[in-house]
């Protein structure tokens, strides 16, 4: 109801935010089982900017994204996306999903999957597919199309996880814990692969982590949720020279240094 | 008898399967799977093989009335049903078949679909569709009759309302066990909804789905060959209760014959298309077992 006033007074002059989200509470249930999960969220994102939200497990991280992506109606408060409140899922924005093997369809190839998302768009089968191989080989995945998840390992689905994203072309994507379950080597380079993309398609990228190195690795801010009910602890600036580098960026003294301080913020009560 | 010999091929199926895809990679000769197939052939086939010649055999010699030589069978098998009786009756029994048991797939499988979505709609119906289902087939048949006649229609009507049952709840059951990531993945691209239908809610209940089918599909051959011969003037299953009724007992041990090489058919013909529909999840269990 005064969501008109809201969006104008929380965009004060013409910024380049994206995200906004302001008051944002979600509660599970209701009534005596009602549980408080996030309790009243502000922090925003601008336009190009590569935001980790980290917190513990259950803090109510996948809630906040899902709440992000229009899947989940916050119980107050609100989000906006370019200004625009979000009730449903925002047309410009893309979610890979924390449970990515089951987020892909066992009976698809990997191009038909990649594909799905875009016949709803209006563009031509052609251009489709295109699009198709073009996400598939920025993830280094340009020789599988005809294969299906199934027949591949858990960082190759990832990737094709994320190959669907890119091939949508959003202009935020968002990540629950997409390097959650792979192996450290993988791991390593599904992180440097996310940077490469930013820089390459220019998006905004919102990853939730619960883990303190990768936010710390991949991010221009990070936002430090506590254990639930969540609130924000902390906004932390990274200001650790770009590009990063696995080896060189995490010897970095002020790496270490920033580490340290979000890890303090998350063990504190 | 036949459910057995069924799903012994069905099993000795899957193993070869799960096989030839772990030899597949290792890229072994053809002749070597060649061989493989022609073996498991003959396990499958020696036991029917060895009664068809003990029949024979046995019924050659032997005097007795309601047992005739094996020979005789065949011989009027071939002059009712090749092609003497084909078009009127073979034929319009499996069209009443299969119209009804078409009608039974998409009303079941649609129904299933929609009511599935509604949990309100799932819930006010599921007690009724269980009542309905408990009723015997058979039991409509009197009912029937009145409404529609001796026609085909009530047959097509009959055999649809008995499949039904089996393919809906088999629906519902595998939409609502679908994975919810899959919905919010659907919500997140906005997939359209003939998409949504086509490529991820149906596939997801494909499995559950066709088990559903085939049971319809026993159920609309049961019902089609007994609603002929409790009221009809056509058909495989009325020829062969008056060849009963009149003691012409070559003639009906000829209309047994043809009934239980149709379900055989049948069976085989939809086992088949299922591992066409599942391919994909015949695949991924294969994989699982063997990882
Ligand atoms: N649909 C739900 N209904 C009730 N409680 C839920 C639901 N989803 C999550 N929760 C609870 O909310 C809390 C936060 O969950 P989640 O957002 O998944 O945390 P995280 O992603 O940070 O691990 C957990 O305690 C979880 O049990
Ligand atoms: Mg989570």
């Amino acid at each position: 109801m005064m969501t008109g006033v809201m969006t104008e007074a929380s965009i004060p002059e013409q910024t380049d935010q994206r995200l906004v989200i302001e008051e944002l509470r979600k509660t599970y249930g209701t009534g005596a089982a009602a549980k408080v999960v996030l309790d009243g969220l502000n922090f925003d994102v601008r336009s190009g900017e590569f935001v980790c939200i980290v917190g513990p497990s259950g803090a109510g991280k996948t809630t906040l994204l899902k709440c992000l992506a229009g899947l989940l109606p916050p119980t107050s408060g609100a989000s906006y996306l370019d200004g625009i409140q979000i009730d449903g899922p925002p047309e410009k924005l893309a979610l890979v999903f924390q449970e990515y093997t089951r987020s892909l369809m066992p009976w698809l190839t990997v191009e038909k999957n990649v594909t799905l998302p875009l016949s709803n768009k209006g563009i031509s089968k052609r251009e489709r597919r295109t699009r198709a191989q073009e996400a598939l080989e920025a993830v280094g995945l340009a020789d599988v199309p005809s294969k299906y998840p199934w027949q591949l390992s858990g960082g190759m689905q990832q990737r094709v996880a994320i190959a669907r994203a890119l091939a949508y072309q959003p202009e935020v994507l968002m990540m629950d814990e997409p390097f959650a379950s792979v192996d450290a080597q993988t791991r390593f380079e599904l992180e440097d692969l996310t940077l490469r993309v930013r820089e390459q398609f220019g998006i905004t990228i919102v990853l939730v982590t619960h883990d303190i190195d990768e936010a710390v690795y991949l991010a221009d801010r990070v936002v430090v949720l506590g254990s639930a009910p969540a609130q924000v602890r902390e906004i932390i600036d990274v200001d650790v020279t770009s590009p990063r580098d696995q080896v060189k960026t995490k010897a970095d003294p002020r790496f270490t240094e920033l580490r340290s301080r979000v890890f303090e913020l998350i063990r504190a009560r | 008898m036949r459910t057995a010999r069924r799903s012994e091929s069905s099993n000795t199926g899957t193993a070869r399967r799960s096989e030839s895809s772990n030899t597949g990679t290792a890229r072994r000769s053809e002749s070597s799977s060649m061989r493989r197939r022609l073996r498991s052939f003959a396990i499958e086939f020696w036991l029917p093989v060895l009664i068809v010649v003990l029949w024979w055999v046995g019924s050659a010699r032997a005097d007795l009335v309601f047992y005739p030589p094996l020979a005789e069978i065949l011989g009027r098998f071939q002059d009712l049903w090749l092609f003497d009786r084909f078009f009127t009756d073979v034929i319009p029994s499996l069209r009443n078949m299969l119209v009804g048991y078409a009608l039974s797939c998409l009303v079941g499988v649609g129904l299933g679909v929609v009511v599935a979505q509604v949990r309100i709609a799932r819930h006010a119906l599921e007690p009724l569709v269980h009542f309905l289902r408990s009723i015997p087939p058979v039991a409509l048949v009197p009912i029937a009759i009145l409404v529609l006649g001796f026609g085909p229609e009530m047959k097509m009507t009959i055999i649809a309302f008995s499949a039904v049952f089996a393919t809906l709840i088999a629906t519902l059951d595998g939409v609502r066990a679908a994975d919810p990531v899959l919905a919010e993945v659907t919500r997140v691209y906005r997939v359209s909804g003939r998409d949504r239908l086509f490529k991820v809610i149906l596939p997801a209940a494909a499995p559950q789905i066709l088990s559903g089918l085939q049971v319809s599909l026993q159920i609309a051959f049961v019902v089609m060959i007994t609603s002929e011969m409790l009221a009809s003037t056509e058909g495989i299953g009325y020829l062969t209760i008056l060849a009963q009724q009149t003691f012409a007992i070559t003639d009906m041990w000829a209309g047994m014959l043809l009934l239980g090489i149709l379900g055989y058919l049948f069976n085989l013909l939809f086992t088949l298309a299922e591992r066409r529909v599942l391919h994909w999840h015949i695949g991924m269990r294969s994989q699982a077992k063997t990882h």
